[in-house]
């Protein structure tokens, strides 16, 4: 097992002997090969890797949007391998928070509705979700926007959204699959400095997938760098302090 | 999800897609009309049919005779039986009407009697009618009127009775007739028996009848000249059922009935009444089973005009399934990312299942609403036609209350049979597969 490193007091995951593979025609494709991990809670885990190389793939089994082909995946102490697909969704509804590359807002819904959806899923009281939409909306800074739809919205604030969308469940984890793609490296940033100042302020564990190495020293506390399907490197970024520094600044 | 959040996020997903959709409740709607129609007709024409018999008298009436009836004098079902013998007399009469569900309890009175008119003779047969008889039906479209009271000396003359008096039957509204009967009078001894006076009273015409509303069962013949049943029987006219007695040693001082007609409140207490008639000691008949008959006949047509009107339905039920496949084609990516926002398989299947009964439920409703159009539009068709054939107006469509639930019902009811393959496909997406899909 790979060591944790950082002061965790506790695992937020645990990862051991993970694989995913999948049958495309006649050959086997080995997406995560026997990959062992815990990520302790608190931190931020950047997955690192050229395309193809099984860090979305990754993500997805820790999200539990996927199941592992063999291996299990520890989350609040239980095996998410073993979990029935009702009581997976429960996981991704109350512990988990996600963001992507395209954002994924619902084109049709305001920026209320889209944020509401987590809170309608795991059917909250109208009066409460109210409250929480306009708390999560008015820390991404959109508190003045909820009326808007998507499309009237820059790619930042479309990110923005999605990050407001993810935390109004207030999860313990946050996974964001490439959440700077779609955007130029100043909103990025501003993007990842905003999910900093949530890290600090919630104390949640983020785990990042991207392919920008700079932009994953500047911001995470650890990198994990895979490659194959197989985990090639883990260890702290010790330039991280300073990009998390110099990033809120800006 | 709650059912009412689902509700919302199915009326905003449907609202997207409006035109397609529209088409699609359209159908629906089209299907439930022509089921609706269908159906109305059904109901209207059994209406139609059931309303003259009940109006009749015939179905909601139980027919009475003294047990030991003559053969071929009374029904056939209260031909000679052994048992003990009871007087149909006023007792029994009083006894009937106290029954529960009776409206009321009148005898059959019928004598034969001669009509004096413009001094020349007619025989002919008189008969004693209540006064809710003018709700049968038999006096709609009468010449004159009806009878002002029980006990008015008034007359209502049967057609061709009319014609015999006069060609000019128009003309013998207003005219007075005198008739002559043979009254039965007890004797004052013990021995039951009775004499024979002639007598003769005077009438006053003050309708013509077209129908023949005395025609039915309790009496011998078709009265010709119509009395109210008071005056009929204050006027103690010897019957059949007298000389009957006299036969069988039954005589008495008693004026007794040849028979006794009961109303009951309505058709379904006419079994109960006739059973506790028959408990009293006396014959008792009604036309129940012909009226059930023709009850099995309108079910099996409804049945038959339903599934017929069915099959535009089956085809609106394709719509909504080809409907729910391309939405879950456009909205795959929605799915995944309901999916990844904590929606377990189930919330996806109840929320196209909501879509589709949201679509089957404005179908129903606006399906109802363009069938009952439908059902008067034929009605009204059909009266103009008998109009100009100077026919009397029906109502050949009805929609009771329960037609209108059922539409919407059976309309929801297939909408969610249609989204049940849809609503599964949707729930086994994946949402890895589903998040990536452009």
């Amino acid at each position: 097992m790979t060591p944790t490193p950082g002061s965790a007091n506790s695992n937020a995951l645990q990862l051991d002997r993970v694989s995913r593979h999948y049958t495309l025609g006649s050959s086997a494709i080995r997406a995560v090969d026997d990959v062992s991990l815990t990520i302790g809670s608190g931190e931020f885990v950047a997955l690192l890797g050229s395309s193809g190389s099984g860090k979305s793939t990754l993500l997805n089994l820790m999200a539990g949007l996927d199941r592992p082909t063999s291996g299990a995946i520890h989350a609040g102490g239980r095996n998410l391998a073993e979990l029935s697909s009702l009581e997976l969704a429960r996981y991704r509804r109350n512990t988990v928070g996600m963001v992507f590359q395209s954002f994924n807002l619902l084109p049709r819904m305001t920026l209320a509705e889209n944020v509401e959806l987590p809170l309608r899923l795991a059917e909250v009281d109208r009066d409460e979700r109210s409250a929480r939409v306009a708390e999560a909306l008015q820390r991404v800074k959109l508190d003045k926007r909820t009326v808007h739809r998507p499309a009237e919205l820059s790619g930042g604030e479309q990110q923005r959204t999605a990050i407001a969308r993810a935390l109004v469940n207030r999860p313990k984890i946050l996974f964001a699959d490439e959440p700077t793609g779609n955007l130029d490296s100043t909103t990025g940033e501003s993007i990842l400095n905003l999910l900093l100042e949530i890290q600090s302020s919630l104390g949640m564990t983020i785990i990042m997938v991207t392919h920008e190495r700079p932009i994953a020293e500047k911001f995470a506390t650890r990198l994990v760098i895979m490659g194959d399907g197989k985990l090639l490197s883990d260890g702290a970024n010790a330039g991280a302090a300073l990009g998390v520094k110099s990033g809120v600044e800006q | 999800m709650k059912l009412r959040d689902m509700t919302e996020l199915a009326v905003r997903n449907l609202r997207e897609a409006l035109f397609r959709n529209s088409l699609t409740t359209l159908g629906v709607a089209v299907g439930v009309a022509s089921l609706v129609a269908m159906l109305s007709l059904g109901v209207g024409l059994q209406n139609l049919a059931s309303n003259r018999l009940t109006k009749s008298g015939l179905f909601d009436s139980v027919f009475v005779t003294p047990k030991l009836n003559m053969r071929g004098g009374g029904p056939p079902s209260t031909a000679v039986q052994q048992g003990e013998s009871r007087l149909l007399d006023e007792d029994a009469r009083q006894e009937i009407s106290k029954l529960p569900n009776v409206i009321e309890v009148f005898p059959q009175i019928r004598f034969p009697t001669e009509v004096r008119f413009a001094e020349k003779p007619y025989p002919t047969v008189v008969a004693g009618m209540p006064l809710s008889s003018k709700q049968s039906g038999a006096f709609d479209g009468m010449k004159g009127n009806f009878f002002s009271g029980e006990n008015a000396d008034e007359a209502i003359l049967q057609i061709e009775f009319a014609k015999e008096l006069s060609k000019e039957t128009d003309s013998l509204v207003g005219k007075s007739i005198s008739i002559r009967y043979a009254e039965r009078q007890t004797l004052g001894d013990s021995s039951g028996g009775f004499s024979i006076v002639p007598r003769e009273k005077q009438l006053h015409i003050i309708g013509i009848v077209e129908t023949e509303p005395a025609s039915g069962f309790g009496g011998f013949g078709n009265g010709r000249l119509l009395i109210p049943i008071g005056v009929a029987q204050s006027l103690r006219a010897a019957q059949i059922n007298d000389l009957r007695d006299v036969v069988r040693g039954n005589a008495t001082t008693k004026q007794t009935y040849a028979s006794l007609t009961v109303r009951a409140k309505s058709t379904a207490n006419v079994d109960d009444i006739e059973a506790a008639v028959k408990k009293m000691g006396f014959g008792a008949f009604s036309l129940l089973d012909a009226s059930k008959s023709l009850k099995i006949f309108f079910r099996v047509l409804d049945l038959l005009l339903g599934l017929f009107a069915s099959l535009a339905l089956a085809v609106a039920t394709l719509g909504i399934v080809n409907t729910l496949v391309m939405a879950i084609l456009e909205r795959r990516r929605e799915i995944g990312v309901l999916k990844a926002l904590g929606a377990a398989d189930s919330d996806v299947k109840k929320l196209f299942f909501v879509e589709a009964g949201v679509m089957g439920f404005l179908g129903g409703v606006s399906g109802v609403i363009f069938g009952w159009l439908i059902g008067r539009t034929l009605t009204l068709a059909t009266n103009i036609y008998l109009k100009r054939q100077e026919l009397p107006g029906v109502k050949i469509s009805s929609v009771p209350l329960w037609l209108f639930v059922f539409g919407i019902g059976f309309a929801v009811a297939v909408s969610l049979v249609a989204g049940l393959y849809p609503a599964s496909r949707a729930a086994k997406l994946n949402p890895v597969e589903a998040l990536r899909y452009e």
